[in-house]
């Protein structure tokens, strides 16, 4: 009979001891809880590497490749310019991404997106133009109000009436694409004039501003991650080792300092432009945003939970169809923001706007950051990865004269090779 | 055995009867649980085990009977009031999130927070707690996914789980289907532990051999009816399979006959 206090060595099962079992529980385990000093999380981080559990590495991996491939190809690829030019772009996909990846995470898909884009960007455009003449605060409000309204609804449609996301959602692209062609009319554009509304995607911070807005976000980002690190320690729960932390601060104050002085070189042609773009911030308050409420909030975790099992969540007494449908109503709202920022660059909104290509460069913006399309796997930070991937062949092959069919074409094969390594990394990971 | 032979049983089921249409499905059922120890549910397919328990656990409400908890009457509509008077049900294999790890998986659905952030530090502390008194210790992090784990090791992470959120009685469906004999080792003695603590455990199985090796009392149930209650010291294997296969058994114990085996 045994007692509690009874030696725990023996208790661990001969199959726990094998080496595949061994190999897969160190896969399992993240660097960061094992690892007593800093080369022994070093190597434990290289051994999930080449395992294929590399996290963001993939991605960034292949942003390196497609950014040798272009300069080789044309020089002019990793010129300040062309590179803040490149996030500017990035900026509907990244934010597209990020809110497909809220669905993504429940195993559910949002087609609509692209055209609740479109919805937003004539909301604005329509309230904030002479028709009715709005400030843009409260025109911006309104459009994105209407956004997590149109998520709302499509939300309560699939979770009350029980309907499969894909056909509720792809009713949604067309409908809000009819919704928003009628708002068009006839004349099929609405100019904006609105200073604020179109300083949005080309407006820049002061190099100064920008200098000074990056010490701030590394600073706090380096005060909570010391802190939390520190107070994992003081709990006496495995934490990584200070050295560690240190690390990762530095890159983070490296890639900083790298992002600000990209942006303070002048890049204009006529008259000097520097600084850090508006947008650029927009993206990262966003990030920062919807990677807290998923990470470190009690919503965020039951979104994960349902991805990973829906019944297990549903016993575990979570209301699942309220969780589903604030998913769906932040990624209309996450959609708004996009559309914004698209009409925003354009300074107008017409009905050349594709919601259908939107859709899915939001999708493969989300998977190619590597966020699963089975559910309960997946970040924020992947949708805007995955959105610079995207801009980045973009631009390139715009660079190189390549028009669009070759765009489609090489963002078909990324998005097919993203999916491949997910597919092949991630089998036979589960033990069940 | 730890025999804590309390004055009041702590869940009392009286005179309990359901019926799904034309199917009655319990006649009439009285069953007391105690705590420190171990109640086998036996009975064949068919024989009303799942309803008993999904009654106690509030998922079916009885059409007659009582339902006593601590000497008190109850009403258990929902999984909700069942977890309120302490009464945690382990499911087979629909407990966890395959991708949330153990301390998340522990806390599901009732996180701790400070203000609007979840308090990972509280929670990895109390999991952790509780994790090494119940002496499942064969996990290498409680942040590990629980796709990670063994078969063996996720019963034992969702009966710790229940552990953890004080349950007075846990409830357990096949807690060792479909493992190893090592995991199922781990899971007996995990099982024990729990009602040597003083918890209660309710436990289903179709394996005689673990059935007689941790429970303390045996309940067997034929079409509906609970045709016998005694302590596993008056059974053998043979005379519970008489019970379950027809209802009633002529034979005498191995104990009581001295050790004859069955």
């Amino acid at each position: 009979m045994s007692t509690v206090d009874e030696p725990v060595g023996p208790e661990i099962p001969p199959e726990e001891l094998s080496e595949e079992a061994a190999r897969k529980a160190e896969l399992a385990v993240p660097a960061s809880l094992v690892a007593g000093s800093a080369s022994e999380y070093l190597r434990s981080s290289l051994t999930r590497i080449r395992a294929g559990e590399a996290g963001v590495l993939p991605v960034i991996g292949g942003l390196i490749v497609v950014s040798i491939l272009f300069q080789s190809l044309n020089s002019h690829f990793l010129t300040a310019q062309n590179l803040v030019n490149l996030l500017i772009q990035a900026a509907v996909f990244a934010l597209l991404g990020m809110g497909e990846v809220f669905v993504l995470l429940l195993g559910e898909i949002d087609l609509s997106i692209g055209y609740v884009a479109g919805m937003g960007a004539v909301i604005m455009a329509d309230a904030a133009g002479p028709a009715h003449g709005w400030p843009w605060y409260a025109a911006i409000a309104l459009a994105l109000l209407a956004c997590a309204g149109i998520g709302l609804i499509q939300g309560l449609i699939i979770t009350q009436i029980g309907l499969p996301s894909f056909v509720v959602t792809l009713a949604g692209l067309l409908f809000w694409q009819g919704v928003m062609l009628k708002i068009l009319g006839n004349g099929g554009t609405i100019p904006i004039n609105d200073t604020v509304i179109n300083d949005i995607a080309s407006n820049n911070l002061s190099n100064a501003a920008s200098w000074v807005v990056m010490v701030v976000i590394v600073g706090a980002f380096a005060v909570l991650a010391w802190r939390r690190d520190a107070k994992r320690r003081a709990a006496g729960l495995v934490a990584p080792p200070p050295t560690i932390t240190l690390l990762k601060i530095a890159i983070a104050a490296a890639a900083g300092v790298g992002l600000v002085i990209l942006c303070t070189v002048n890049r204009g042609i006529i008259e000097p432009i520097s600084g850090v773009p508006w947008v650029v911030l927009l993206v990262l308050g966003v990030l920062g945003a919807w990677s807290f409420l998923l990470g470190r909030m009690q919503v965020g975790r039951y979104v994960y939970a349902i991805g990973g099992s829906a019944e297990a969540a549903r016993r575990a007494g979570i209301n699942v169809s309220a969780i589903r449908t604030l998913a769906f109503t932040l990624t209309g709202l996450t959609a708004g923001i996009a559309g914004i920022v698209y009409a925003s660059r354009l300074r107008s909104i017409s009905t050349t706007l594709d919601g259908g290509t939107l859709v899915l460069y939001a999708v493969a913006a989300a998977v190619i950051g590597g966020t699963s399309l089975m559910g309960g796997r997946g970040q924020a930070l992947h949708g805007v990865l995955g959105g610079i991937v995207i801009a980045a062949i973009y631009n390139g092959m715009g660079l190189m004269g390549y028009g669009a069919p070759a765009q489609y074409m090489v963002t078909a094969l990324v998005l097919l090779a993203a999916v491949t390594i997910d597919a092949t990394t991630h089998r036979g990971r589960t033990t069940t | 055995m730890s025999a804590a032979s309390n004055d009041t049983p702590l869940l009392r089921l009286r005179g309990i009867s359901k019926s799904f249409g034309a199917v009655q499905a319990l006649t009439d059922v009285d069953l007391d649980v105690r705590a420190g120890e171990v109640t086998a549910l036996l009975g064949d397919n068919g024989a009303g085990k799942s309803v008993l328990i999904k009654t106690v656990a509030g998922i079916h409400s009885p059409d007659h009977g009582e339902i006593e908890w601590e000497g008190k009457p109850v009403r258990v509509r929902t999984p909700r009031d069942a977890a309120a008077l302490g009464i945690e049900t382990v499911y087979q294999d629909l407990a966890l999130c395959n991708n949330l790890d153990i301390v998340e998986n522990m806390f599901l659905g009732r996180e701790r927070t400070k203000g609007f952030v979840l308090d990972e530090e509280q929670m990895e502390t109390a999991a952790q707690e509780t994790l090494s008194s119940l002496a499942v210790t064969t996990v290498r992090s409680i942040r590990q996914p629980v796709a990670s784990l063994s078969g063996g090791q996720r019963q034992s992470v969702a009966i710790a789980k229940s552990v953890l959120w004080n349950a007075k009685l846990v409830i357990m469906d096949e807690p060792t289907a479909a493992l190893g004999v090592a995991q199922t080792r781990m899971v007996l003695d995990l099982v024990r532990r729990l009602a040597d603590r003083g918890h209660a455990a309710l436990i289903i199985s179709h394996n005689m051999n673990d059935v007689f090796e941790v429970a303390d009392r045996l309940a067997v149930l034929y079409l509906g009816k609970m045709v016998a209650v005694r302590p596993a010291s008056e059974m053998d294997r043979q005379i519970a399979v008489d019970l379950m296969t027809t209802g009633a058994s002529s034979r005498q114990s191995a104990a009581a006959q001295n050790g004859e085996g069955g």
